[in-house]
């Protein structure tokens, strides 16, 4: 951190202002490209075949039909994918998810591939293709599949991260535990124990562009792909390393990007791609269907948890202990281990411990959802505690407020945390007139917090000033949800300038160093780092041209307000310089201006949330309406606050879908039945209230600006939120997301058979 | 494929009756165009009927109103005099889709689609409305009820078209109501929905009644015993609760990704009971 910021008092003067993003004109004209609006001369499109089966062996694939329809360029299975993962894990399983080989694992698992000279062609080749089948038992629900009994999705597999090894194969990949204390003494301290079971069902991303790309391989071994991604530097390192090309051959630009929330950090369709382009000698071009897009792209995983939590009578929270047990695909992922490390995060806790399973299914291959993981696990614990509020007749704020982490705790995942904001949050809630307001019959109140870690990690960016004074920066980390805006408003602040003087964009991968990919909620925070330190070598290129063109050492020139000021000795009557009045001579003081960063951003910062929820639910119909939200959040500090305030009402909105209505349903022939977006329904604007946010600043001390990531941890608190609102409205305790009608009319009538 | 768009009815029929392979009519397009992109059919040949100028006006007559058969929704929305006197088959039109959809879809493309969760089908089966149908043989009528056979199978035979919805003049102290339910406020399909109309008598019984249910059976209902359950009564508890179990008595639904057979069932019974109440109060009704 640099030492002439002052967090927390800093005045600034372009960050925290409003102005129209750069990409926003372009964006409601039509006029910007997305992954599909990129075409290239000779271009060809592709179609996929995938498996009807859930899962299955592929006995045979008999393309020699389809190869011999006219205008049929290329026809690939696996075989023309060939495996040089060298026993890397990850890799592995992205090779064989993007192309089945011996086996289908899941319905819209893709087994072959045409490149034609039109779509009409492609998918009559498609359909000439013969595929001899095997098919075997699937098993699509999580506990089901954790079942010993349950039919193995993947022969062998024995669970990693168990001493000693389990000898009997199962669909349990993966355990991993995390906690402290002694849980067993600490429930033996609580007045009031609850122990319940929680599912989620599976949800997917629903971003509103369908993955796409276009691909060129040329056979001098070089190639360029046009994609729609959230990494195209990842993108183009996995791309190359499953092709056998090298990295630096392989020019990989970013599209802009309709949505992603994760789902667009991994590869689905590019290599196939670019293996058709390698065969046919042409361009391709390859777009999901949004059937595809259910089918075959990265859902986040259906779970179940068993939690038990214990509390004294005064509301201290004795003990936290959950089994967390989350649905990853037909390979192993880190999902349940997010959950693990998650769930109890919001807490100082004296005893926890959670267990993470990650199960196999025949599901498509489980990715990042916005905070990966976190939302289910807090749905479990945050429920939990507003049950055990009711037991003890505390208020759920306060019994909050009371188990608090703050900075100093030992978290439950195993860092001690800085300065943090779930106090503060929590406070904001308390006082918030959100909590006092009136309820009317049928309606609920719930509130809930979330917590996500946030990333950083490796930034690189360039800062060219123009010869009219004008500022380019360039980024690889992709704009996703408004970072060109505040990005700009940084480098604005940083060199004292107007917002309008400063073009953000995104590079491809041949024009900057390796950047890691918009997740974790880095983008705005590592690259605004990045660019500071930019406009900082910049500034002081500036000042030793001005001193130059004054004949005046250079220290004894300022930076202030967008010029340079002579000081000191050299005071006199010198006027200031701005950076057009620099650039304009820069040709004569030494060359262009330009400044260059790359960095490891260290120290993102936990981020923390409290939501708060009121539901009206019709009790004949079980129908829930979200009549009030609010978010609050602490951002540490907020670039541009309506890109803050639209990342919070997107978080609360897409919980809101889940929690009531999104859920992957599957038939008995282990086959998805709703892979569109009539039956598979996000909130359409008429379903949600406005949501109100407050932005809370808790200056990161690791950020110049105090920055803290604010993509994700808006989505982790509503499904609890919702879940507690709804359980207060009907006077039930709902466990089973999505709360659906049917779910909430069933629910009703349990309890009155209980009754 | 061959894509026609004639100007005159004649012509569509012509066209429909000679035509080999897959012959499909198309309206506002809005079921049509999404099954083609979604691979499910693949017509041999589309006929577009937006250019047939009869086909394409709400008229009202002595008899009632004649609605077009490529008037779309939204136009119904707008009509005055057809939202004061068939407010329940209005708000049923209105409900497809969203506002974008509104302007292109029709209430005969929802009729001839034969989806049993068509929304605005309950409205016009109460409601009593006859599809007037122009085919190679000449012109016929039928009750829309009777033009749904299946779920995606129609009654019409080869080179029919429905060219026009015929609607009753309104009845004093009348008045209909459709509702559905959906999990979402728009852009969704009906998992249930009920429509009721009424005509009220001397002390605010109910003189007349037809009740018609959708998406609980292959194709929407038209509900006699329920109609039954309800003439003769002033709406009250008794009269519900009869009006509930004659609906529960008609419903033979699936379980399906957008319900349950019991939820179904028991929402049906909610949906009719609310449309009785609001159509009864809408005829001026007072218990």
């Amino acid at each position: 951190m640099n030492a002439e910021t002052k967090l927390g008092k800093r005045e600034f003067r372009s960050v925290g202002t409003r102005p129209v993003r750069p990409d926003g004109v372009d964006k409601v004209t039509g006029r910007a490209r997305y992954g599909a609006d990129f075409d290239m001369p000779g271009q060809l499109v592709a179609r996929v075949l995938r498996s009807p089966h859930a899962h299955a062996t592929i006995k045979k694939i008999d393309t020699s039909a389809a190869e011999k329809l006219p205008g049929v360029k290329a026809v690939i299975t696996s075989k023309d994918l060939p495996d040089l993962t060298d026993g890397d894990e990850e890799l592995g399983a992205i090779l064989e998810n993007c192309m089945a080989r011996k086996k289908a694992y899941y319905d819209g698992h893709a087994v072959a591939a045409v490149a034609a000279v039109d779509a009409k062609t492609a998918r009559a080749a498609i359909k000439l293709i013969k595929v001899d089948y095997t098919v075997h038992k699937h098993v699509t629900d999580v506990d089901r599949a954790a079942d010993p009994k349950a039919p193995l999705v993947m022969k062998g597999c024995i669970t990693q991260g168990i001493d000693p090894a389990p000898k009997k194969a199962s669909n349990i990949a993966k355990q991993s535990e995390f906690g402290h204390g002694d849980v067993g003494k600490g429930f033996k301290k609580a007045d009031h124990i609850v122990e319940r079971n929680f599912r989620t069902e599976q949800t997917h991303q629903g971003y509103i562009e369908p993955h796409a790309c276009v691909a060129s391989i040329s056979p001098d071994g070089t190639g360029e792909m046009w994609v729609c991604t959230q990494g195209h530097f990842v993108f183009r390192q996995q791309c190359a390393a499953l092709l056998g090309l090298d990295m630096a051959k392989l020019r990989v630009t970013s599209s802009e990007i309709g949505g992603g929330f994760g789902g667009k950090t991994h590869l689905w369709l590019e290599p196939v791609a670019m293996a058709l382009s390698r065969k046919a000698n042409l361009p391709v071009k390859l777009v999901m269907t949004r059937d595809e897009v259910f089918r075959a792209s990265g859902p986040t995983s259906a779970t179940s948890i068993d939690i038990k939590i214990g509390i004294t009578n005064d509301g201290t929270i004795t003990a936290g202990e959950a089994t967390l047990r989350y649905a990853s695909g037909p390979w192993p992922g880190s999902w349940a281990l997010l959950g693990a490390m998650t769930a109890f995060a919001c807490y100082d806790l004296e005893n926890v411990k959670t267990t993470g399973q990650e199960i196999l299914v025949n599901r498509p291959k489980t990715t990042a959802y916005r905070a990966p993981s976190a939302p289910m696990a807090a749905f479990a614990v945050e429920s939990v505690l507003d049950e055990l509020a009711g037991k003890i007749d505390m208020d759920p704020v306060q019994l909050r407020i009371k188990n608090a982490a703050s900075e100093g705790t030992r978290s439950s995942y195993g860092p001690v945390y800085g300065p943090i904001g779930i106090g503060p949050t929590l406070e904001a809630a308390a006082s918030h007139p959100h909590m006092k307001a009136k309820l009317k019959k049928n309606q609920g109140r719930g509130m809930a917090c979330g917590f996500w870690f946030n990333f950083g990690g490796q930034s690189c960016t360039n800062l060219n000033i123009d010869i009219d004074g004008s500022v380019t920066l360039t980024v690889g980390t992709i704009d996703v949800g408004g970072a060109r805006a505040s990005l700009s408003l940084v480098v604005a602040e940083e060199l004292g300038i107007d917002y309008e003087q400063v073009k953000t964009i995104v590079g491809d991968t041949s024009t900057l160093g390796y950047n890691e990919m918009t997740d974790g909620s880095r983008g705005t925070f590592a690259s605004s780092m990045s660019a500071i330190m930019s406009a900082r070598q910049v500034i002081d290129i500036m000042r030793a041209r001005a001193a130059d063109m004054w004949g005046i050492p250079p220290e004894d020139v300022e930076w202030q307000d967008g010029h340079a000021h002579a000081s000191g000795k050299s005071k006199k009557n010198l006027p200031p310089l701005s950076i057009a009045d620099i650039a304009s001579r820069a040709a004569k003081t030494g060359g262009p201006i330009a400044g260059h960063t790359e960095l490891n951003a260290d120290g993102a910062g936990v981020s923390f949330a409290t939501h708060i929820c009121d539901v009206e639910v019709d009790p004949e119909t079980g129908l829930t309406r979200v009549i009030r939200y609010t978010v609050i959040q602490d951002a540490g500090k907020a670039v541009h606050p309506t890109y803050v305030e639209g990342q919070f009402q997107g978080g609360a909105t897409q919980g809101i879908g889940w929690a009531l209505n999104e859920e992957y349903i599957y038939g008995e022939d282990g086959r998805l039945q709703n892979p569109g977006f009539l039956d598979y329904r996000i909130p359409v604007c008429s379903d949600l209230p406005m949501i109100d946010t407050q932005i809370l600043e808790i200056p990161n001390p690791n950020h110049p600006y105090g920055i803290r990531g604010v993509g994700e941890t808006s989505i982790v608190p509503p499904l609890a939120a919702i879940g507690n609102a709804v359980s207060n409205a009907v006077g039930v305790r709902m466990t089973h997301i999505p709360m659906s009608p049917p779910r909430i009319l069933d629910a009703l009538e349990n309890a009155e058979q209980e009754g | 494929m061959l894509y026609e768009s004639p100007n005159t009815l004649p012509e569509a029929v012509n066209l429909l009756a000679k035509a080999k392979g897959n012959a499909y009519v198309l309206a506002g397009g809005s079921d049509l165009l999404v099954r083609m992109k979604g691979g499910y059919i693949e017509p041999d040949l589309v006929v577009d009927i937006k250019r047939i100028k009869s086909m394409s006006t709400i008229k009202k007559t002595p008899e009632g109103f004649v609605i077009g058969g490529a008037v779309s929704c939204a136009n119904i929305g707008e009509h005055t005099a057809l939202r004061k006197a068939w407010p329940g088959v209005v708000e049923a039109a209105n409900l497809i889709g969203s506002d974008q959809i509104q302007g292109r879809c029709t209430i005969v493309g929802n009729l001839c689609n034969a989806s049993p969760a068509a929304d605005s089908v309950p409205a016009l089966i109460a409601a009593g409305a006859t599809a007037l149908i122009e085919g190679p043989r000449g012109e016929r009528e039928v009750a829309v009820e009777k033009i749904a056979k299946a779920p995606g199978v129609t009654t019409l035979k080869k080179g029919e078209i429905v060219a026009a919805i015929q609607l009753p003049a309104k009845q004093r102290r009348s008045a209909d109501a459709y509702l559905r339910f959906t999990p979402r406020t728009e852009m969704d399909i009906a998992v249930v929905s009920a429509a009721v109309h009424l005509t009220l008598g001397a002390k605010s019984v109910i003189e007349d009644a037809r009740v018609s249910l959708g998406a609980v059976a292959a194709k929407a209902l038209l509900v006699k015993p329920a109609a039954k359950a309800i003439i003769g009564t002033t709406l009250d508890d008794e009269a519900l609760q009869k009006l509930s179990a004659a609906c529960a008595a008609a419903c033979s639904p699936i379980n399906d990704k957008r319900g349950t057979v019991a939820f179904r069932t028991k929402v049906a019974q909610v949906l009719a009971r609310r449309a009785a109440l609001l159509a009864y109060e809408r005829a001026g009704g007072k218990k």
